[in-house]
């Protein structure tokens, strides 16, 4: 049974933090810094083999049929393998198996797997793919969602006749949610202000540095390791097991060293079935690295959104209730779309009390890259819709934008309207910060024309109760090995994806057993070796596995407390651990090094290992879909952005962002730093360059890092980052998450600095210059045509 | 990675022997300089050269000189750093020093050289992209297929020159140095261009060995302007080359230039727009106007159309924007030149 207790935000010995809380420098920092972090893609094995995928030409086409014999009769081509060799569906939701490794029968997107090769090297395995003859029935290619929303055929996941009667025909409709929670309608007529208006998020992708890259070795035994730049191991384990067909237990799954993934690498993909299916078949290890082209087409990146918000307030700015109706283009297949379509609106319920709520969510399937999560999943797009709406009420109210968000502010240990509970919430703090930093009350709204400064809030969840799969176990589970040499070993099935969580788990170690963490190591990620964690997805691994390791690491501790009191025959809380030695808080010079403490515990309890675990508390709305972004804690943001426009050319440049964050306790200030910026980075990135787009023959319009913009170190803006700390309950020490929630605010905070810097209100994104140029157009003629002396501010 | 199609590689040690190779290998040969264009069009299968000619070891060919008459001849191996960064440059011929600055990224400019921009292929959303997408495309005019998709019409290739370099020493007067099978011969740069975006220059299988550039008046002053979305890496949406000339006695316009890079096959000379300025009294109201009113034209005589990625409405509005910051840029220097007592 998985340990629900809490483990208290205090530090376990009385000399206070001697690890947490200061900032130092990660596992892997200088390994990666100078060249020996191993990567996928730097592993090579005897006799290995190389495979390239061949791709759909076509956003939407049946397969009549396909020949590979050309293929597999040229030199050096070990396997050409097809669709039908797996045709088990999967899909990391388990309610929505709609992919296949290589499409059996379909292609949905231009880029498409349809089939692989296996040869000696990558140029033979390209020259083989041109060999392969593959007949299609091109169909009706859906680009736009609203066509998807309208019209039902030829639907890009057929269902069954049966299913259709059953069912009803579902059209291209991936997931319909439609949540109401108190009288909205009432709310809104209740009000003294309504603003209703559209919003546009485009889309964007991950753009991690690491495309991905597995490689596959079959045992003559036939026990199958699967090497891969994955952020889920253990749902990669269970797709290969389902897929394959072959019991997880002769399946091994190793993480190595991966980078970056920002969500983009938190599906089971193409690329891991069939590097395993083709080393089974060939005998041989088998590679594939992704090209960076190839890495736009697997995509699961944010997905775009139509959102119509209605939001009511009292002439106060207190908040009466909030109306989304919300259209996703969820791209060719489901993903975790499922989740998606309720994160757009079960995240929105904070840092604000909304008093009601409906949300009215439709993803459709279109004939594109599928899109999925990329940090902040779900919930940055409605965030930016939300906090430019907020904005606009504030106007309307002639309220100052971070008072409206004072006032409404739902405060600590309560419940949303959609009955999240709400623990620990230092947003206030935040709005505080920000404030402070950016001299919002000398400069907001004065600065001269052309520079403004905007705010927005936001809130973020730290894990989720919900498994992607049902099941009771723990969401978290850690082994700790205490060895002779006085070094301890943590065992987790945690993915480090540059985030960090290897160098957290270490630190908690040394801090629990009074250790200097460079006697702490860490093994992570690997099926055979690890117990399961569920992944490095929804900001859950420093909070669960952290959890985890606290659980563990003070049986350990109990251990070498309980033997070493014996020992010296003194009560158990005379013993002190700190700085590897062990001492009687009563003799100070008694004292042993932890090594020889380890060896008295190992004498009196055998070979020396515990176990620890989490799992969430019963958390979530009793409704269906309640426990969907019900998390054991919420991390609060607010930015304020300070943003200049050149009104001639229309370009936007963010000046300088300031982040405020509530991660609870930072264990590691500098990783909670570097998450805060990297995030700010993200979102203004999102905001006024990125854009994933496909062009009208369905082609991604530019699938390559010069085509795709993502901003360089120049244009990248001064980033500030406040640390807010409210500890947490339940928290590890009080900690919750920081890699994703620090995202969200920056996209809106830019509209709202355009808004006071030169009273344009910018709701499409992105938010290009050309679209600045017409807004201060239209803005322009608007002034004309209103008499002098009638006009508004 | 996307893979390089196989290839010879020469290594001449000298001209004659780079024309022979050219001469010899026709079609199938190429020539790489930095590689920095050459490398990744190969890896699109845009080129499959069977021989590719290095002209790394050909002598001579790189660095800058200013000879006895003030003319400032670079070699087409130097790098575009070392043009940037060259002092000489920066001062004979500013508006090349500024553009060679602003080409791509610092990493990319150690290695790409003043020939290769010179001589770099035209760019095209449809175009500039792998074997695999232009297949699904179905291909294009300029490479493999039958249709345009910029102008759908259209039977001529609009893809753009993207070489911020061009319009720049096209201010300057630059002539270009060749070897050919015929010997050596020196080409104005306007002389170069074609309008047509499948090969865009009027030579070919002939090795530019220098750029040069006739010793600019005292009072010459020159400016680039580029637009582009990020600061660092992108190729031009839009560039800008300036030339104004003050007259002997520093107070009117003798000459003035405006070229511009980015738009069509070809980079464009706006003889009509750069003409308003010549005559105009140095920091009046006249010569604002001017400027004003050149940016006007510059507005009326382009055309970008979609064939880089991007808004090309938005590229058309900038033009005017553009025409007028680099001319503005150039007079400014000017003012600062003299605050600076003749220096
Ligand atoms: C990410 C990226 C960004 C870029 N951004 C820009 C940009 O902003 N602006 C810009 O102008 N360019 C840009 N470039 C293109 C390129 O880097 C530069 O144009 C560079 O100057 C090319 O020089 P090179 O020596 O590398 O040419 P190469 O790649 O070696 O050659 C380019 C072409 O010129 C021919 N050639 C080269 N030298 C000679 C010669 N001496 N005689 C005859 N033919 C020759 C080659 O056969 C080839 O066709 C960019 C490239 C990349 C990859
Ligand atoms: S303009 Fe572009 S699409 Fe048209 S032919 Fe040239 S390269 Fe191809």
């Amino acid at each position: 049974m998985a340990a629900r207790d809490k483990h208290g935000v205090d530090a376990p010995w009385s000399a206070g933090f001697q690890v947490v809380g200061r900032p130092s420098r990660k596992i892997d920092g200088l390994a990666k810094a100078v060249g020996h972090a191993v990567y996928a893609d730097d592993i090579t094995l005897p006799g290995m083999l190389h495979t390239k995928f061949l791709r759909s030409p076509h956003p939407h086409a049946k397969i009549r049929s396909i020949d590979t014999s050309k293929a597999l009769a040229l030199d050096g081509v070990h396997a050409v393998i097809t669709g039908e060799c797996m045709p088990i569906k999967y899909g990391v939701i388990p309610w929505t198996p709609d992919e296949n490794a290589l499409a059996t029968d379909k292609v949905r997107f231009i880029g498409d797997e349809v089939a692989a090769v296996a040869a000696i090297d990558e140029d033979t395995a390209n020259a083989a793919l041109e060999l392969i003859d593959v007949d299609y029935e091109v169909l009706h290619a859906f680009l736009d969602p609203d066509e998807a929303l309208t019209r039902q055929d030829p639907q890009i996941h057929e269902q069954s006749e049966a299913n259709k009667k059953k069912r009803g025909h579902r059209g291209n409709v991936s997931k319909h949610v439609d949540l109401e929670f108190g009288d909205v309608d009432a709310a809104l007529d209740a009000a003294d202000v309504l603003i209703e208006d559209e919003y546009t998020f485009h889309g964007t992708t991950h753009a991690a540095i690491e495309p991905h890259c597995a490689l596959a070795q079959a045992s003559p035994d036939g026990l199958l390791t699967v090497w891969s730049s994955t952020q889920i191991t253990h749902y990669v384990h269970r797709a290969l097991a389902r897929v394959l067909e072959i019991d997880a237990s002769q399946i091994r799954v190793i993480q190595p060293c991966l980078g970056g993934a920002f969500g983009g690498k938190s599906d089971p993909f193409a690329l891991e079935f069939v590097v395993a299916k083709l080393a089974l078949l060939t005998g041989r290890p088998v590679k594939c690295l992704w090209t960076r082209e190839e890495v736009f087409y697997a995509h699961r990146g944010r997905h775009p959104m139509q959102m119509r918000y209605r939001t009511g307030a009292k002439k106060d700015g207190r908040l009466t209730g909030v109306d989304a109706k919300i259209l996703i283009d969820g791209g060719s297949y489901s993903s975790f779309g499922l989740v998606t379509t309720y994160y757009s609106g079960q995240l929105l319920t904070g840092p604000y009390d909304f008093p009601a709520y409906r949300f009215d969510s439709t993803r459709v399937f279109t004939n594109k890259p599928p899109c999925g999560p990329k940090r902040g999943h779900g919930s940055v797009q409605p965030r930016f819709a939300f906090e430019v709406q907020l904005d606009q009420v504030a106007e309307k109210l002639d309220l100052d934008p971070i008072e409206i968000r004072r006032i409404n502010f739902q405060g600590e240990n309560t419940q949303t309207v959609n009955g999240q509970r709400i623990t620990s919430n230092g947003f206030m703090e935040c709005l505080d910060e920000v404030e402070r930093a950016s001299r919002w009350k000398e400069r907001r709204g004065k600065l001269p024309r052309g520079r403004g400064l905007g705010v927005a809030g936001s809130m973020y969840i730290t894990g989720t109760n919900y498994p992607v799969y049902p099941n009771k176990l723990p969401q978290a589970g850690i082994q700790l090995q205490a060895d002779r040499s006085g070094l301890v070993t943590v065992f987790t099935g945690g993915n480090d994806i540059g985030q960090g969580s290897n160098s957290i788990a270490r630190a908690i170690v040394a801090e629990e057993l009074g250790l200097d963490p460079m006697s702490v190591r860490v093994v992570a990620a690997d099926t055979d070796l690890c117990p399961v964690d569920l992944g490095a997805y929804s900001s859950r691994v420093t909070f669960m596995v952290g959890n985890a390791t606290i659980d563990a690491a003070r049986k350990l501790r109990k251990l070498i407390v309980s033997a070493v009191a014996e020992a010296w025959e003194i009560e158990e809380k005379r013993v002190f651990m700190a700085r590897g030695e062990v001492f009687d808080l009563e003799s100070r010079n008694r004292r042993i090094t932890t090594r020889e403490a380890f060896h008295l515990a190992e004498e009196r309890y055998d070979t020396l290992g515990t176990t620890g675990a989490y799992n969430t508390p019963t958390l979530g709305g009793d409704y269906r879909g309640g426990t969907i972004g019900a998390s054991p804690a919420y991390s609060f943001t607010a930015h304020v952005v300070e943003a200049s426009v050149d009104e001639e050319t229309g370009r936007i440049t963010v000046e300088n962002c300031w982040i405020a964050h509530d991660c609870g306790r930072a264990l590691n200030p500098m990783l909670v730093a570097g998450q805060m910026e990297g995030s700010a980075y993200m979102g203004i990135a999102e905001a006024v360059m990125e854009e994933h787009a496909v062009n009208r023959f369905g082609l991604h319009a530019g699938p390559s890092l010069l085509d795709y913009r993502i901003p360089t170190s120049v244009d990248t803006p001064e980033l500030h980052a406040l640390i807010v700390e409210s500890l947490d309950p339940e928290g590890p020490y009080g900690a919750k998450e920081a890699g994703e929630g620090p995202l969200h605010p920056s996209i809106p905070a830019i509209s709202n600095a355009v808004f006071d810097a030169v009273g344009i209100r910018l709701t499409h994104l992105p938010f290009t210059p050309g679209k600045v140029l017409a807004a201060l157009r239209a803005q322009r003629s608007k002034n004309l045509a209103t008499p002098v002396g009638t006009g508004g501010a | 990675m996307l893979r390089l199609p196989k290839f010879e590689i020469a290594r001449p040690t000298s001209i004659d022997e780079v024309v022979a190779l050219l001469s010899e290998h026709g079609d199938d040969a190429q020539i790489i300089a930095g590689g920095t264009d050459l490398v990744p069009n190969m890896k699109h299968e845009l080129f499959t050269p069977k021989v590719v000619v290095s002209i790394a070891d050909v002598p001579d060919i790189a660095g800058v000189r200013v000879e006895s008459d003030g003319t400032l001849a670079i070699g087409a191996m130097t790098t575009l750093h070392d043009v940037a960064s060259d002092e000489r440059v920066r001062s004979i011929a500013p508006a090349l020093g500024h553009a060679t600055a602003l080409i791509s990224g610092p990493q990319l400019r150690r290695m790409g050289t003043l020939g290769g921009n010179v001589m770099l292929d035209t760019r095209c959303q449809w175009y500039n992209q792998t074997h695999f997408w232009r297949k699904s495309l179905g291909y294009c005019l300029k490479k493999d297929g039958t249709v345009c998709h910029v102008v759908q019409s259209g039977q001529k290739c609009v893809a753009a020159a993207s070489n911020d370099s061009a319009p720049a020493l096209m201010t300057l007067d630059a002539t270009l140095v060749f070897h050919g099978t015929d010997g050596r011969r020196e080409l104005p740069i306007d002389d170069l261009w074609r309008a047509d975006g499948i090969y865009n220059k009027h030579v070919s299988g002939e090795l530019l060995t220098e750029i040069r550039i006739p010793a600019t008046p005292r009072g010459h002053r020159g400016a680039y302007e580029k637009l582009r979305d990020r600061d660092s890496i992108d190729f031009p949406l839009l560039g800008v080359a300036a030339r104004v000339d003050w007259d002997d006695a520093g107070d009117r316009v003798a000459r003035a230039e405006v070229c511009l890079v980015a738009l069509q096959a070809r980079p464009v000379r706006l003889k009509k727009v750069a003409e308003l300025l010549v005559g105009k009294q140095r920091a009046s109201a006249e010569l604002d106007g001017a400027i004003e009113a050149s940016a006007e034209r510059a507005y009326k005589q382009c055309r970008p159309l979609p064939n880089i990625p991007g808004d090309h409405e938005y590229r058309h509005e900038m033009a005017p924007v553009f025409v007028r910051r680099a001319l503005r840029a150039c007079v400014r220097a000017s003012e600062n030149a003299s605050d600076a007592a003749g220096v």
